[in-house]
């Protein structure tokens, strides 16, 4: 065990370099581990996109459907229902649809791809409560000049016909417009927009 | 560096650091066989892992257990991977372990003072089994339920409370959801608990100071090495000296390890066996169940025992018997040197024999019994228990034998007698009378090569031991 | 076209196999490639057609299959799904459970996992050695599966087999049954093209069995490479600072 010279640099440099390595190997590692907590194939076929037939949806009705385990409300609204819209900018927090709580194709005033058919995921954006629909139109217990909308019964939070929440409620944002698409004129898909092959 | 001043004035996180990393003084001679220490911990820590990640997505269910491995297996992200490694990480603990017991025969590493460390290290391995023996069950395919229901009714032999204690255990009158239920809750908990014990086991290690291939302690040789001039002269600091090694075997390691769970996780059917990707059925038996392999030894000594006397528990006892011996080993050895490399002939040959018989014993329990493959399991579970019984005569170095040494003698007599008696006398339809004698003569030969012959007429040769580690 | 099969039946068979319910017949090689993806969705298609309609592969989902096998997901579930179901499902049977334990003693079992219980060699041999015999309940046998319950769903592919069964005393004095088939009615495909259409099922069976076995091969590669790498790197730090020592 006689003193010898050291070389400290090649060490270092050795050091460094399998500990890189082995670190990437460790992360190599782990990605397989972390991911098998992301949702797996069968929450995704769980949660696959829906086809619902609006055929038979009146004017005015809404229909609650399943996907991903949430509500998905569809709504037909009629001609006096959207009139109202344009009209709201005043008490709203948000009326152009800024942030991004709705696919491109339905960021414009009526929050939809055809003008009367909307589609929202029913969960408050404050704490997720489900709001419920009120078509009614006049002086409610809630508001002296209700326009039709949606009120969310845990903590007050009121949103327009569009989905667009009312300012000085808890609620920060609009509510969330699912990816959709209509396959035909009466069939509806929720949760995907992509061209079906 | 305040933050540390600030640790260590409410945690020894420093003092921690130096006695046992990097200021622990291992001998400088470690070899190849002083990697499967730390390869064991690697695997541990695998298991866990793997083991908490399968939990999240697996279902103790008689009705959806084995759906839920399938649902891991294919509809998991990753999942396949996860569970490959700690089906492959189960085996492979064995594999590990089984070298690092080898490596504790060879070099005298239980002996004085290291009796206690050695003796954590024994309830280790009992812990071990009786995690994957919980854990076997679990994907509750049908080699999962019929060992369990085969081992479970082991303990149904023992006279009186045998009945009571495996319904006690299984909680029903046979292995069923219930019996799951609390199996996954024991597999569950027993991987925290070895954690403590290899906790234990490394806080006695560090205690007395670590082995090596030479037999010599290092503590009470010179002191003084480059490092420390109080340390010993033959020690190295553990960090970065043993951390660097054990760092590249550990690499060797995984790509063993690797090369299992990617190109072939089911080993042949020796670490996932074909029957299992069947459902549990406890209405069909398959045609030939065998445990996996790192239990196969016991249960060929197990099934090799015969019943007499209106009861199999000689069988039981036999099995039990031949894992509680190890507790003794410290005691059994007398030889006045510690590493085989200054023991004789004759000790060495029974290191040899008794690893023979081992790997043997381990094909037999995978093998159906017939007539001759059973005298060849009777023979070999002789001699596991004679390498143990005799130790104190090969080993003795020409020291007289004592009377506890004298009394395990006599019991091996007794115990090869009763053996002959049962082959010549007491087996109708037994094997043919050419293997038998062969047997006979064999089993005549380990008890003088290993027992009579070093302890009345020649003992085992010594070489001397050097004062200062070799190499 | 006539097709022997020779196949011993020893009297004392010594069982050493795992397969339930497999005699000690001879079993013919078979090579399975999962890079064969013709072959495969070949088999998928026989899979469909004959074994989905009394037998589920329940832990088998259609955009799995798709997606492995190349096969686009329109033409899935236009021609494999049945209405109303969805590409995400897993491949189950319309047959009750009841319903088959009546009609065929017992209920066939599921087969996603029929590829790892199986040898590949035992599958491809028993798809193609049912043989007509009147003496047993569905009227059809099996040389390497004895009193199977399923008939020969396949037959008016392969054709008839009749079963010529002598008896021959071995060299050790053991009493063997040989069984020799024969072709009695052809199928609509000859020989060999019913051979090559029951490796593609067999090959199918083998990846569904273990649809991760199409990766899992690659990322070994992978695996292996890079810890080359790291232990060549740890070798290197290994011998740099045992310098010290030696």
């Amino acid at each position: 065990m006689a003193d010898h010279h050291v070389d400290h640099k090649r060490r270092r440099m050795l050091t460094i370099a399998t500990t890189g390595v082995g670190l990437a190997g460790t992360v190599g590692m782990a990605v397989p581990f972390a991911g098998s907590l992301v949702p797996s194939e069968r929450a995704k076929a769980a949660g696959a996109p829906v086809e619902v037939d609006i055929s038979r949806l009146e004017s005015g009705q809404q229909i609650t459907v399943e996907w991903r385990g949430k509500p998905v409300w569809i709504i037909k609204r009629s001609k006096e229902m959207l009139d109202f819209l344009p009209g709201m900018e005043g008490i709203l927090v948000d009326p152009d649809s800024r942030a991004a709580q709705q696919p491109e194709y339905a960021q414009n005033v009526y929050r939809s791809i055809k003008e009367d058919i909307l589609v929202l995921v029913g969960i408050c954006t404050h704490l997720g409560c489900s709001p419920k629909y009120q078509p009614q139109i006049g002086a409610v217990s809630f508001d002296d000049d209700w326009k039709g909308g949606f009120l969310c019964a845990c903590h007050g939070s009121k949103f327009d016909l569009a989905g667009r929440v009312y300012s000085g409620v808890p609620a920060p944002k609009n509510l969330v417009v699912p990816p959709h698409q209509y396959l035909s004129d009466t069939v509806l898909l929720i949760g995907s927009d992509e061209e079906v092959a | 560096m305040s933050f540390m001043n600030w640790l260590d004035n409410r945690f020894p996180a420093t003092k921690v650091t130096r006695e046992h990393i990097t200021e622990y003084y291992a001998p400088k001679n470690f070899n190849f066989w002083y990697f499967f220490g730390s390869l064991a911990m690697v695997v541990l820590a695998l298991q866990i892992v793997t083991g908490v990640l399968l939990a999240m997505n697996y279902k103790p269910d008689a009705g959806l257990a084995f759906d839920s491995v399938e649902y891991i297996m294919r509809d998991v992200w990753g999942g396949w991977f996860v569970r490959y490694v700690h089906s492959t990480g189960a085996s492979m603990f064995f594999v590990v372990i089984y070298l690092h017991m080898f490596r504790g025969l060879l070099y005298g590493s239980y002996r004085n003072p290291r009796e206690l460390l050695w003796i954590f290290g024994v309830i280790i391995y009992l812990a071990m089994m009786a995690t994957a023996f919980f854990g076997y069950l679990l994907p509750w395919g049908q080699m999962s339920f019929w060992g369990a229901q085969v081992i479970v009714n082991l303990f149904e032999t023992l006279p009186f409370v045998g009945g009571v204690l495996s319904e006690w255990i299984r909680g029903d009158y046979v292995i069923s959801d219930i019996t799951l239920n609390r199996f996954y809750a024991f597999h569950y908990l027993l991987p925290f608990i070895l954690v403590g014990l290899v906790f234990l086991h490394i806080v006695s290690l560090h205690k007395v100071g670590s082995n090596n291939p030479d037999g010599v302690e290092i503590k009470k040789g010179p002191k003084g090495n480059r490092w420390n001039e109080e340390a010993p002269k033959d020690g190295i600091p553990f960090h970065p000296y043993y951390t660097v090694k054990d760092l590249l075997g550990t690499v060797v390691f995984l790509a063993v390890f690797f090369g299992i769970v990617f190109f072939v996780p089911e080993m042949g059917g020796y670490f996932i066996e074909r029957p299992n990707f069947e459902p549990a059925n406890p209405l069909k038996t398959p045609e030939h169940i065998a445990p996996v392999w790192y239990f196969t030894p016991y249960y060929a000594i197990l099934r090799a025992v015969p019943s007499f006397a209106g009861t199999q528990v000689w069988g039981v006892l036999a099995m039990f018997a031949s894992i509680a011996v190890l507790f003794f080993l410290p005691w059994l050895d007398r030889s006045p040197v510690k590493s085989i490399r200054y023991k004789g002939p004759i000790t060495k040959l029974a290191l040899m024999v008794f690893v023979v018989v081992f790997i043997v014993l381990g094909w037999l329990g995978t093998q159906p019994p017939t007539t001759d493959l059973t005298i060849m399991a009777q023979f070999f579970t002789l001699v596991y228990l004679l390498f143990f019984l005799l130790f104190p005569c090969f080993s003795s170095g020409g020291e007289k034998l004592g009377i506890g040494g004298k009394l395990l003698l006599l019991v091996s007599v007794l115990l090869l007698l009763g053996t002959l008696f049962y082959w010549w006398f007491g087996w109708s339809g037994g094997p043919a009378s050419s293997l038998k004698l062969v047997y006979t003569l064999l089993s005549v030969g380990v008890l003088l090569i290993f027992g009579v012959v070093p302890a009345y007429i020649r003992p085992d040769s010594v070489k001397p031991v050097p004062e200062r580690v070799t190499s | 076209m006539k097709r022997k099969l020779l196949v011993l039946v020893l009297a004392f068979f010594p069982v050493t196999g795992f397969s339930a319910g497999a005699g000690g017949a001879a079993l013919d090689y078979v090579e399975v490639s999962l890079d064969d993806k013709v072959s495969l969705q070949n088999g998928a298609k026989l899979f469909v057609n004959y074994c989905l309609s009394c037998h589920s592969a329940k832990y088998m989902r259609y955009n799995r299959m798709a997606q492995d096998l190349e096969i686009p997901e329109a033409l899935v579930k236009e021609q494999m799904i049945l209405p109303g179901g969805k590409i995400g499902d897993t491949m189950n049977t319309t047959m009750s459970k009841e319903d088959a334990e009546e009609w065929f003693g017992v209920a066939p079992p599921d087969l996603t996992l029929i590829g790892k219980l199986y040898t590949p060699k035992w599958l491809y041999t028993y798809l193609r050695s049912f043989y007509r015999d009147e003496s047993t309940a569905s009227g059809w046998n099996n040389t390497v599966f004895p009193n199977v319950a399923m008939p020969h769903v396949m037959h008016e592919l392969q054709g008839i087999q009749k079963a010529n069964i002598t008896t021959r005393v071995d060299e050790e004095g053991h009493a063997q049954q040989v069984i020799e088939l024969e072709m009695v009615k052809a199928g609509s495909m000859s020989t060999e093209e019913f051979d090559r259409s029951m490796r593609d099922l067999t090959n199918f069976l083998y990846y569904m069995a273990e649809p991760a076995r199409m990766v899992r091969i690659k990322y070994g590669v992978w695996t292996m490479s890079f810890l080359l790498v790291l232990g060549i790197l740890a070798f290197l730090l290994k011998k740099e600072y045992w310098r010290d020592v030696h």
